[in-house]
């Protein structure tokens, strides 16, 4: 059987990017098997018989894999449940009592839409700047033409695995994209098929990285916050592969020119 | 006014009617494509894929989804694979093969031509994703593994881990990330699809709502591709997103396209029960589980001991009882309404009694904690981080729900709608999973229709329109289209009613799923038929919208969804009532052999439903048509698993 | 490219940091981004790491007595001689010091801009770290008491201008008569205490920004720079404590 919960709710709510914002306290009774998500549904159903706006927040598939949902939840990144989006965790990680604060992802590259939901577009300009191995339709050959060892496919689906909820940047005390970047760019770099583009890939899509977003300075927040885990190696070997890109000659390497 | 349904089917064998309609179809040269202006809705995998293929080739793309990132489509939440008739496992399998174990999962209700395209297609879609870097799962040769799916007696499905879909879409994504570089596809996001814009019976454009500042906009277009996806969030509680609708669907139905078979919904047999009243989703669980679960409820009603406590000989494995052959591992809609009757009978397990238990203690006894762990491991944590139990432990409890609509948008073999120059795409249309959908095949459909289908097709119609310029959006078919759409927020926003949106779209849920859920009869859906239009009327007077039209307004977008699902219900009920028969994920309790089985109707019934919008009392003004469905290569049998 | 979001500010990607620098020079342009900066901040940190690991191993010959010291003092300026002139060596070694320190405090300041750029409004509750140290909080204020200290001890034992006692020449003495100060003592050590702290981030950052990641030497490298850390910081502290407690004298 579910136990109720009494929690106070400390909300960041804001009309828009160019409103002033400030927190608001809500009291809310939920029973612990629900998600935090659905908890804040309850909230807003309340809200709107009270005739006050819903809190605004991103949220589609409720399983762990869109990445849509976000929240700094107890200034933690999606929570305090290692390894779970927001839309995974259940209210059973708190206690009867608790007062939970509630804030949206804050960095320059992730402008404020309204509340808790921000615009996180900086991502897909990243991968357009090269996040992708360039075979058009219809072009492939035969799937089992190239050997991808297991090792290979296993790392590269490691990296493959980030969903793009922007967690490494939230939690990042600089507001550095390095781990999403890496973890997209580490996915292609490793398997054959990235090979032809990988040095003009790396340049392109760092570089497009640090348009937006602050630098690493190695403190690893990312690798604690990100919902799927993913390593900070792939930082690492995103480093490597970015003073190849500037070193080697690309020319004589056989290695595209410029992104 | 009836429709012509011409499914445009080519002449000739079956494995070379797609050759064939290629070579019949015009092309447009290179140098003419950037004359064309093609608007793609939707960015899962049907969208994303055609997007970018119609890119590559030259046309000017645009590309519409109400999410802030086109990777974010739901095609990511597909967990098992895809299938592909490559036969690497040199198990038989072929593309005669997959078509034949689609028509079949289908209970005979899709049309071959299209079916065996999709098999041919599958293979070429492995290779273009492998092409891709979706990092498939490998063999240590460094090969590409399989593995048996959904109770197929091939290898077939490839998969990465457990998020095949994610993978998938992330390459049709970076492909469409690639050509939105290049600059042939224009990305529109946070942008929410509103109505088909037709002008002389072609469809010239849409109207989209801009989700940031409620602005709606008019786009025009030689040719509107709806890749929307599917209808199940009309149970409310559904395995679905939350923001799946049907919106772009039916506002097409309504500017006359026509929609097929929407009584065929399937139901997923392994999913976590609600555990409460205000839930707002559901979970799936992988399908696989049912290999080593053995599913069974308690024979008494008035059991109240923990699951552990209760003897094998108070235990009734239902499954294992009434099909002895394939016990846990029967097809998912017969898994499923097993599961509905027990729990009807008032044995279901948990607090709320609404589910049947998948226990692993045999499993666990005979190959040990470990061995499970290695198979089931992450599910087997997110049953815990979801329900609180230890599955290791305690039996895990599992329900049926809503997980893909087999209906959709009437296409013909072009996958154009009946409105010219409106195409649909992946889910969005009704062609090839008949009644019931096999497992991995989702996927596998939504790649084919992007990546092989659509662009040639397209080009087809395209060719046709050399030398025609779009019209114009200030042309009236647009004013009145934008005037329309302003006109729908503006009365939801002036209602300020009672009830939130959320409320009437669980209330509406509760009623199809009632009566229109895993077993139907007359009676219930009668009652549907009389409830839905009542609750739709309450809906109009009683909806509570706050904030403002011009902006963010999560509630406003809600109620706009809510409000088309209001109408759509009540047409899926009205052909579920029509079709007098059972077959698929549509049991009919009137049309049941006496063992309790589906009982299909091929005399009276070998059709495809496809509904014409009448008016606004949808039961009674929907116009049915019908386009047979002729079967020439395979022959219809009775499914049976005992 | 993406004309239709360019218009839609809530849609697509804002602007902070600017477009990357185009340069004819490979350096240069490596240089300008931040992931270069962050190797040359890594190349000169083990520059650095061996300076002061050179320096004080030196130093441990005060405890041979002034004679050794001494002569330890005066090789320095004596090193390759007579292939160079006498202190040229030394003063090459002390060019290239300035330049990597040089290098490293600008990239360090570069750097911290684009953080602060990169976050202009803050988390309004507070955050509930996981993985950050201490080290790796305060690596711009460590870094910051060691130059100030830096020039405070140029001050007073190169130059001598901060050190009344001060003799050229006699490198021991000097010393010597610095550290029985107390407050130069305390001083010395707690700059040593940031030098440590510094030094257990600093020593494993190296290896990230480098891309030196396997698994056959991750579990060391926290290892690594914790025994570098300890040992350099430890042993320099152990200097003053033996001036105060007169084994030194």
């Amino acid at each position: 059987m579910s136990t109720t919960l009494n929690l106070k709710l400390k909300v960041w709510r804001q009309e828009s990017a160019n409103d002033v914002g400030a927190f608001e306290y809500y009291d809310v009774a939920v029973a612990d098997d629900a998600s935090f998500l659905e908890m804040l549904d309850y909230v807003n159903e309340g809200l709107i018989l009270d005739d006050r706006e819903p809190i605004a927040f991103d949220h589609d598939c409720r399983e762990g894999i869109c990445g849509s949902c976000s929240l700094m939840i107890d200034g933690q990144a999606h929570g305090p449940q290692k390894g779970t989006a927001t839309c995974q965790l259940f209210m059973r990680k708190f206690s009867d009592g608790d007062e939970i604060v509630v804030e949206p992802w804050r960095a320059a590259g992730f402008p404020l839409v309204k509340d808790l939901a921000v615009n996180r577009a900086a991502f897909d300009r990243i991968i357009e700047a090269g996040g992708y191995i360039s075979v058009n339709t219809g072009a492939a050959p035969d799937a089992n033409i190239t050997l991808v060892p297991k090792e290979a496919a296993d790392a590269a689906m490691d990296a493959a695995a980030c969903i793009g909820c922007g967690a490494c940047v939230a939690a990042c005390p600089n507001s550095a994209g390095n781990l999403f970047t890496a973890a997209k760019l580490q996915h292609l770099n490793l398997l054959p098929q990235g090979q032809p583009e990988r040095l003009a890939r790396t340049e392109a899509m760092v570089d497009k990285m640090e348009e937006f977003f602050g630098s690493c300075t190695n403190h690893g927040e990312c690798q604690e916050a990100c919902p799927k885990e993913i390593s900070v190696d792939f930082i690492a070997m995103m480093n490597r592969d970015y003073l190849k890109a500037k070193l080697a000659n690309r020319k004589r390497s056989g290695q595209k020119k410029f992104g | 006014m009836a429709l012509t349904l011409d499914s445009k089917t080519p002449e000739g064998p079956l494995a070379d009617k797609w050759d064939k309609h290629k070579f019949d179809l015009k092309l447009v040269a290179p140098h003419n494509r950037r004359k064309f202006e093609v608007i793609v809705v939707g960015s899962g995998l049907a969208g994303a894929a055609a997007a970018a293929s119609l890119g590559e080739a030259g046309y000017n793309v645009s590309v519409f989804t109400y999410h802030d990132s086109p990777r974010r489509a739901h095609s990511i939440a597909a967990q098992g694979g895809i299938n592909g008739a490559k036969n690497y496992k040199n198990d038989g399998d072929s593309i005669q093969r997959l078509f034949y174990d689609t028509i079949k999962g289908g209970d005979y209700r899709s049309r071959e031509s299209n079916v065996y395209r999709l098999a041919q297609s599958s293979v070429n879609i492995i290779d273009q994703a492998t092409a891709q870097g979706v990092p498939f799962a490998r063999e240590y040769g460094g090969l590409l593994d399989n593995r048996s799916f959904g109770g197929a007696q091939v290898s077939r499905t490839f998969y990465a881990r457990g998020q095949t879909g994610q993978q998938l879409l992330l390459g049709a994504y970076q492909a469409l990330a690639r050509q939105i570089q290049l600059g042939t596809v224009t990305l529109y996001n946070r942008m929410d699809m509103q109505d088909v814009v037709v002008h002389d019976g072609r469809a010239v454009g849409i109207t989209a709502r801009d989700l940031l500042t409620g602005e709606i906009s008019a786009h025009s277009a030689h040719a509107v591709l709806l890749a929307t996806g599917g209808y199940g969030n009309v149970y409310f509680l559904s395995t679905n997103a939350k923001a799946c609708n049907v919106t772009a669907t039916w506002r097409a139905h309504k500017r006359g396209a026509a929609f097929a078979n929407p009584c065929f919904t399937q139901i997923h047999p392994t999913c976590i029960p609600p555990a409460d009243e205000f839930q707002s989703k559901l979970t799936l669980m992988s399908e696989s589980l049912r290999n080593d679960g053995r599913i069974w409820v308690p024979s008494a009603l008035e059991e109240t001991r923990a699951p552990g406590d209760i003897q094998d000989a108070d235990r009734d494995y239902f499954l294992e009882r009434k099909y002895p052959a394939f016990g846990n591992l029967v097809p998912r809609d017969v898994a499923s309404r097993n599961a509905k009757i027990v729990v009807d009978e008032g044995r279901g397990v948990g607090s709320l009694k609404n589910g049947v238990y998948l226990d692993f203690a045999d499993s666990i006894g005979r190959l040990g904690k470990e061995t499970i762990k290695a198979r089931y491991g992450n599910l087997f944590d997110m049953y815990e981080r979801i329900t609180g139990e230890d599955p290791y432990s305690v039996p895990m409890r599992i329900y049926p729900a809503t997980h893909y609509t087999m209906g959709g948008l009437w296409v013909d073999y072009n996958l154009q709608t009946t409105v010219p120059g409106l195409f649909a795409l992946g889910e969005a249309n009704f062609s090839d999973h008949g009644a019931n959908r096999l497992g991995a095949s989702a996927l596998m459909q939504g790649l084919a229709d992007g990546y092989f289908v659509a662009p040639s097709t397209v080009a087809g119609y395209l060719s046709g329109l050399l030398g025609d310029a779009p019209v114009e959006t200030s042309h009236e078919a647009f004013t009145s289209s934008l005037a329309s759409t302003q006109d729908m927020v503006d009365q939801l926003m002036a209602i300020k009613g009672t009830k939130t949106p959320d409320h009437f779209h669980r209330e509406l849920g509760k009623l199809v799923w009632d009566y229109c859920g895993m077993s139907r009869n007359r009676a219930g859906l009668e009652t549907a038929l009389s409830e839905i239009p009542a609750l739709r009327d309450e809906f109009w007077k009683e909806v509570k919208v706050l904030g403002s039209g011009n902006g963010f307004n999560q509630s406003l977008e809600k109620a706009l969804r809510v409000a088309d699902f209001m109408e759509m219900a009540e047409l899926k009920v009205s052909d579920a009532l029509h079709r007098e028969e059972s077959c698929g994920g549509h049991f009919r309790e009137e049309h049941q052999t006496p063992e309790g089985e589906a009982l299909r109707d091929d005399e009276d019934f070998a059709y495809v439903a496809a509904w014409e919008y009448g008016g606004p009392d949808i039961h009674k003004d929907a116009i049915l048509n019908k386009e047979p469905l002729i079967f020439d290569n395979v022959k219809l049998s009775q499914r049976s698993y005992k | 490219m993406t004309q239709a979001t360019e218009s839609r500010p809530g849609a697509d990607a804002p602007e902070v940091n600017g477009p990357p620098k185009q340069s004819r020079f490979w350096i240069v342009e490596f240089y300008s981004s931040a992931i270069g900066k962050k190797w040359v901040m890594a190349l000169t940190g083990i520059g650095l790491m061996g300076f002061v690991l050179v320096h004080m191993v030196g130093n441990l010959k005060m405890f041979l007595g002034r004679t050794e010291f001494d002569h330890y003092a005066e090789s320095l300026r004596t090193l390759l001689y007579p292939i160079f002139p006498h202190g040229v060596v030394l003063w090459i070694f002390r060019i290239g010091l300035i330049v990597m320190f040089g290098l490293h405090i600008s990239s360090a300041y570069t750097l911290t801009r684009m953080n602060n750029r990169a976050r202009p409004i803050k988390y309004q509750s507070p955050r509930d770290y996981v993985a950050v140290t201490f080290a790796s909080r305060t690596m711009r204020w460590t870094g910051i008491i060691i130059g100030l200290y830096l020039i405070f001890h140029l001050a007073d034992l190169t130059w001598g201008f901060a050190n009344p006692d001060y003799v050229r020449g006699a490198a021991y003495d000097n010393l010597v008569a610095s550290f029985e100060r107390w407050p130069i003592a305390i001083i010395y050590i707690l700059a040593n205490i940031a030098l440590g702290i510094h030094l257990f981030h600093g020593g494993w950052s190296i290896f990230q920004s480098t891309g030196m990641n396997n698994p056959r030497y991750n579990s060391a490298r926290r290892g690594f720079a914790a025994g570098f850390a300890i040992l350099v910081a430890g042993i320099n502290c152990l200097f003053p404590i033996a001036v105060l407690a007169g084994v030194v004298h």
